[in-house]
């Protein structure tokens, strides 16, 4: 199952980055001769209602989709971690007042967020960047906490302590490395939800803003056209299909492995 | 493991079997089968049934409408002392003529023999008169209050009426023909309604449907159909299966793609939906202060390409602002002022002191697809002689308030409409300093050809040519990029005839009949 998930995963990702530079057609580039082609070897997955190349689309808004994974990810994991691992650490009242401010940032409705960040501070991909990685910060946080509380009373870092190693060392020395085994799945399953999430937000409007390709607005805006253009539904939805397909055999491969 | 991989692909195989097949199984175009077509149930008795989107107001009384749905439906029951009719003139109605004092101060309206009520009731000079003092007192259409407010004195005079202005207003005649003629001291109307019109109402039943039957009593020509339908779907996707399944014989306001989708032999009919779609260019900001740089974006357009794309080609070029269903004034040679020429374009633009273009923000508010759809096709279309237009989707609310109110923006792509059957319900927001002025235009020439159209000491045909001029002005110095009128099919029971496109938002049921 993880080869499985690599190979897929890695398969995307390569198509992400060949979207990146290079693409059959302009992505973006209208042609009413061209409005509605079923696939074919000039169009591999046909054309939408603008004549616009379908699979050059997919590609860019795979990498998209990729890219703003990787940065709510990077948001969620690194302040997520900071904070379950003062939390865990440290203890006490702030590790209360923490967890409970997690709690409700997790009992907050995504989309409800996306929306408050939306209109305060309009559409974009920075925008749904911020608004997602908050989103993930809990998840991270929980986590974190556990696993830094359990090393806490371990006999090493207690050691460590008496031998007059400061806080700091401690935590990144001792603790984080520590904490790898839990965090390489859960960034990989994060990474999933990440691209999830960025799908149904630019599914409703909030997220990549057109003309610019991503996989979720694809997905909206073929709706209409299911009967004239289902090649363009089937695209975009297999593509989101094949990114989570790929991200959720890694992440669940990596898991059993550590549990085995 | 590897059995639930198999599976999932297997299953994605099938979805894909299946999507496909839905694509053979369904014709492209509506040409086809009499299977289920409509005229298989051709009636003996003249009656139709129409879908309508939505239910009407709570009220049917004819002062308290608000919706268009609304009047849509109603313009068959009412008249006033004068009806548009499906080119933009007005027609006798109650009145059986009208005419204007030299000062624009008096109008004549001498009234029709024979005119009666729904009720069986003769329509006379009191009647006029209650419905005039009526609707002034509790009407809630501002613009018809405040043209009524105006109103110095009504009176019989010869079996007509006359009504003197305090004050002369051009646009008196379309805001009288707002003012829905019904007999005095009768307090029915909301559940009821009683008018002079070629129809009379018969039932209504909440979320279901209106029933009209024609009057009999009706001075004008009688009404081919004996009785009209009116079913309410609320639901956009009930209504087209309804329509698709042959059970209505008539439907309007459908989208390019829902009659693409048809498949049951409808004709479709294909008229506009009586705005100016444009990319409204603010010109406080530069370079729109610049008219070469708008000229040069009025010819880097496609108008064309972009109908192509966006509705299939459908749609009608305006060219100024004023839509084509408004006849009197519209002028086609203006839809074609600026040819789609992106030489030109970039000389122009190099002229205007932009030789490698520029870039700005269009601001398109995000509930209209139509106006995204073709935002997304224009900012493709600019590109090409240099020019980055970078899309800003906002919501409806947003562009009312910053866009609109505020004027924070560069450049937008709306549409706008006619609230009355009037010229300077289109023209006057383009005056200097006018309060609908988003967009600042500023131009003498405009400001006097408006005012001299507004003159009332002007005959009808100058104070036409003098509108016909403001918007030539329009059109000359590119105030914007004057795109489309947007398509609005009908899908009709092809045994009926006679369906008539108005300048409105009306639907004429006493001009159909069937074949």
């Amino acid at each position: 199952m993880l080869l499985f998930g690599v190979a897929v995963s890695l398969l995307t990702v390569c198509a992400a980055l060949l979207g990146a530079f290079w693409t059959p057609y302009n992505p973006t580039a209208v042609s009413a001769a061209e409005k509605f082609c079923p696939p074919s070897l000039a169009h591999l997955l046909g054309t939408d209602n603008f004549g616009r190349d379908v699979f050059s689309r997919v590609l860019q808004g795979m990498g998209a989709s990729l890219l703003i994974a990787a940065c709510v990810v990077a948001i969620g994991c690194l302040l997520g971690t900071a904070i379950g691992c003062l939390c865990g650490y440290f203890g006490g009242p702030a590790d209360f007042l923490l967890t409970r401010l997690c709690d409700v940032v997790t009992a907050f409705p995504s989309v409800l967020l996306a929306l408050v960040v939306v209109s305060l501070a309009g559409r974009g991909t920075v925008q749904i960047v911020l608004a997602l990685g908050v989103l993930f910060i809990p998840s991270f946080a929980r986590l974190v906490r556990g696993e830094a509380a359990r090393c806490r009373d371990a006999s090493y870092i207690q050691s460590a302590r008496l031998m007059g190693v400061s806080h700091s060392r401690i935590l990144l020395a001792h603790i984080l490395p520590n904490l790898k085994g839990v965090l390489v799945p859960a960034i990989v399953i994060g990474f999933n939800n990440a691209i999830l999430s960025e799908a149904s937000m630019s599914f409703l409007g909030l997220g990549v803003q057109p003309p610019f390709p991503s996989l979720g607005s694809m997905l909206s805006d073929s709706q209409t056209y299911l009967q004239r253009a289902p090649w363009y539904a089937f695209s975009a939805g297999a593509a989101i299909a094949l990114l989570i397909l790929g991200f959720s055999l890694l992440g669940e491969g990596l898991q059993r492995r550590r549990r085995a | 493991m590897k059995k639930q991989i198999l599976a999932l692909f297997l299953a994605v195989g099938v979805l894909a079997g299946l999507l496909g097949g839905c694509r053979e199984a369904t014709p492209q175009n509506t040409t086809a089968s009499s299977t289920n077509a409509p005229s298989s149930q051709a009636p003996q008795k003249a009656e139709i049934a129409v879908g309508i989107a939505q239910d009407l107001d709570d009220s049917l009384d004819p002062y308290q409408m608000t919706a268009a749905g609304t009047r849509e439906v109603m313009f068959n029951v009412f008249e006033g002392l004068i009806k548009p009719d499906s080119q933009g003139n007005f027609v006798p109605a109650v009145a059986a003529s009208y005419a204007v004092s030299t000062d624009g101060r008096a109008y004549t309206f001498p009234l029709r023999e024979g005119v009666t009520f729904h009720n069986g009731k003769e329509c006379t000079f009191e009647d006029v008169l209650y419905s005039f003092q009526t609707c002034a007192a509790v009407t809630v259409n501002s613009s018809v209050a405040a043209a009524l407010s105006n109103v110095a004195d009504i009176r019989e005079e010869n079996g007509g009426v006359v009504i003197t202005l305090t004050a002369p207003d051009p646009d008196f005649l379309s805001m009288a023909a707002s003012v829905y003629i019904v007999p005095k001291d009768y307090d029915g109307q909301a559940t009821a309604p009683v008018g002079t019109g070629p129809f009379r109402f018969v039932s209504r039943s909440i979320q279901e449907n209106v029933i009209l039957e024609r009057f009999d009593g009706y001075y004008g020509a009688k009404p081919a159909l004996e009785r009209v339908t009116y079913r309410i779907f609320s639901d956009g996707n009930a209504l087209f299966t309804a329509l698709n399944s042959g059970a209505l014989d008539l439907v309007a306001h459908l989208t390019a793609d829902q009659v693409a989708s048809l498949t049951n032999g409808y004709q479709i009919l294909e008229g506009t939906m009586n705005l100016v779609q444009a990319m409204y260019l603010n010109h406080a900001k530069a370079p729109f202060d610049n008219e070469l740089v708008r000229q040069a974006l009025c010819y880097a357009v496609d108008v064309e390409a972009m109908l192509a794309l966006t509705a299939d080609g459908h749609g009608a070029k305006v060219g100024s602002s004023m839509y084509p269903a408004f006849g009197k004034y519209f002028d086609p040679a203006l839809a074609d002022r600026y040819p789609h020429d992106t030489e030109k374009a970039k000389a122009l633009l190099a002229q205007a002191g932009y030789p490698d273009g520029f870039s700005f923000t269009l601001t398109v508010p995000s509930n209209y697809a139509p106006h995204v759809d073709t935002a997304t096709v224009i900012v493709e279309q600019l590109k090409e002689v240099g020019v980055e237009a970078k899309l800003e989707l906002v919501e409806w609310e947003t562009w009312l308030s910053e866009v609109y109110a505020g004027r924070n923006f560069e450049a937008t792509l709306v549409g706008f409409d006619a609230s009355t059957l009037t010229a300077s319900a289109m023209l006057a927001r383009w005056v200097t300093g006018d309060g609908k002025n988003m967009i600042g235009y500023s131009n003498p020439d405009y400001d006097a050809a408006y005012a001299a159209a507004r003159d009332p000491a002007h005959t009808e045909e100058e104070q036409t040519a003098y509108y016909r001029q403001c918007l030539e002005i329009l059109s000359d110095t590119a105030a914007n990029v004057y795109l489309q009128d947007l398509a609005d099919f009908v899908a009709i029971n092809p045994a009926l005839t006679g369906y008539a496109f108005y300048p409105l938002y009306v639907m004429d049921m006493s001009t159909l009949s069937f074949q």
